[in-house]
């Protein structure tokens, strides 16, 4: 059975249909992407899966469980997730591990603290004021609080936004090292590299609706598409397109009679398939 | 696989948790704890004279200070504090987890036990050693006492909590909690002597849960005789527990029934 399964869901805010027949089947060990724009009903969908939200209409279920179930049941149920939101700025005046500490307490069968706190790379500021910590450290903090639990299931909801390039290495590297225990990652993302460097698929969605689901290097039929091969001719870039890029540049090499001057070869990145699907509405 | 913990067991630890949170701003620990013993000594320090033979304005205020320290401590700094809390995330974080709402609430009331206990202790303190407040000598007063220390922090509590769902916003509560605060203590006879007030003020009073917890407290820290100046010529002990426990409830439901985790 999969860990998340969506059928036809739905939700309007009023007149605004934010979500308009979602569909996702998510299984065990997977990191699963989640792309899109703002507006396009990402925080939406992610939301109603975590039982945040009332959803209008279809069918969900997240670990066999359907999250607008309240009471003891909910309470079985959020022992077995993690979430990790896009913003929590609280508990300024208490330390790393003794906020770690406290929320490992809510769960059956927490990690262990001391580990967490490495994971996440935190160790050096174990008994830090959480007001102390720079924006990076706070969302490493946010993640050992969605893993200290032992999750099977863990939402990541923009997880490395306002994160410098190093961080944000490092944080993939941390995600990257959870795929191994095993749990499965819904995360949700604008980076195109970090869904990229992560997941297993990615879905992407616009408008309320999945536009396609799979793998990051045939999304959009990227791994297909046409090579561009461009070179110096003289005064200017030549650039040409072509299905057969290994025998273009063996025809330049002929022609050149060696080095080919600026050559490269590039297919178009995700980031340019992306675009091209919702229709460059993206900010 | 280990048993979920129990909402009374995360209630403790949320406790513990919120005091300790509470001993590290120690701005809002001086102020908070210290207020009603600024408050004595102002008006200790104004008014020198004698309500009714033997009992001194600061003997009448020290009454009415307990019971408003249970609405500052309670209500008004939950009621405050809580949408704070919501606009930074925290809320809806902890809505996340495994803890129940039942857990937060625990947590809240111990918090505020804790401080009362403290602020009481402050007030019984300067009070015997600077302005001759005289504390009762009849076990019967101190059990009035004990219950409605108890009954009127959890009110307090239950029904700050409740309030917190009114403030759109952090920013915003304080002037929405704070002016509610001030009437009442100016119309249940916290800063004036109860009946001293108009009619229609005591009335109004007579709805809300600090009228009634300021008279309690003065039936424990007032002589038996002074009840005959009361109102109703008594203390009304059992119509005040009741009401107060009429409160509890109603706050209590609403903040079962709507208690808010998120911003929108």
């Amino acid at each position: 059975m999969n860990v998340i399964e969506v059928k036809g869901l739905k939700k309007s805010y009023g007149q605004v249909h934010a979500v308009r027949g979602v569909d996702l089947s998510i299984p065990a060990g997977e990191i699963f992407a989640l792309l899109g724009p703002n507006g396009a009903g990402k925080t939406t969908t992610v939301e109603i899966l975590e039982g945040f939200r009332n959803r209008d209409a279809g069918e969900v279920s997240i670990l066999g469980f359907d999250p607008k179930n309240q009471g003891r049941a909910a309470r079985e149920w959020r022992n077995r997730i993690g979430i990790v939101l896009q913003s929590a700025a609280d508990a300024g005046d208490l330390t790393v591990i003794e906020t770690i500490k406290h929320f490992s307490s809510y769960y059956s069968n927490p990690r262990n603290v001391d580990e967490v706190i490495a994971a996440v790379g935190l160790e050096s500021k174990s008994g830090a004021l959480i007001r102390n910590l720079s924006g990076g450290q706070r969302r490493r903090l946010d993640v050992a609080l969605g893993i200290v639990g032992s999750p099977e299931l863990l939402f990541l909801d923009e997880p490395t936004t306002g994160f410098d390039p190093e961080a944000r290495r490092a944080f993939w590297a941390l995600i990257q090292q959870l795929r191994g225990t095993g749990t499965t990652i819904l995360l949700t993302t604008h980076y195109l590299d970090e869904a990229e460097a992560l997941a297993d698929r990615v879905a992407v969605i616009n408008n309320g609706l999945i536009i396609e689901v799979s793998t990051p290097a045939e999304l959009g039929g990227r791994a297909t598409s046409k090579a561009l091969v461009s070179w110096r001719d003289g005064d200017h870039i030549k650039t040409e397109g072509t299905d057969n890029p290994t025998s273009v540049v063996t025809r330049l090499n002929a022609q050149f009679n060696g080095e080919i001057p600026e050559l490269t070869v590039t297919r178009p990145s995700l980031e340019d398939i992306y675009l091209t699907m919702i229709g460059g509405t993206d900010e | 696989m280990n048993k979920i913990p129990s909402a009374l067991n995360l209630g403790i630890r949320r406790g513990k948790l919120e005091i300790i949170q509470f001993a590290r701003q120690r701005e809002s620990v001086v102020f908070t704890l210290l207020f009603p013993v600024i408050l004595l000594a102002i008006f200790g320090s104004v008014f020198k004279d004698t309500i009714a033979p033997g009992v001194t304005f600061s003997q009448y205020f020290v009454a009415g200070m307990i019971a408003s320290g249970l609405v500052n401590t309670g209500f008004q700094a939950l009621a405050i504090t809580i949408p704070m809390e919501r606009d930074v995330g925290g809320l809806k974080r902890l809505r996340g987890t495994p803890m129940p709402a039942s857990s937060y609430f625990i947590g809240k009331a111990i918090l505020i036990a804790v401080s009362m206990i403290i602020q009481i202790a402050l007030l019984f303190g300067f009070g015997l050693l600077f302005f001759g407040v005289e504390m009762p000598s009849e076990p019967s007063k101190w059990l009035v006492f004990i219950w409605l220390v108890l009954l009127g922090s959890a009110c307090s509590t239950a029904l700050g909590i409740a309030f917190s769902i009114v403030p759109k916003s952090g920013r915003g509560a304080s002037a929405v909690v704070s002016p509610i605060v001030i009437i009442l203590q100016f119309f249940s006879g916290v800063f004036f002597v109860f009946t001293q007030l108009p009619t229609w003020m005591q009335q109004l009073a007579a709805i809300f849960p600090l009228k009634w917890l300021t008279q309690g407290m003065r039936s424990v820290f007032l002589p038996e005789s002074f009840a005959s100046q009361e109102v109703a010529k008594s203390w009304e002990t059992g119509r005040t527990f009741l009401i107060l426990l009429a409160w509890l409830l109603i706050g209590v439901f609403f903040s079962i029934r709507k208690f808010r985790w998120d911003r929108d």
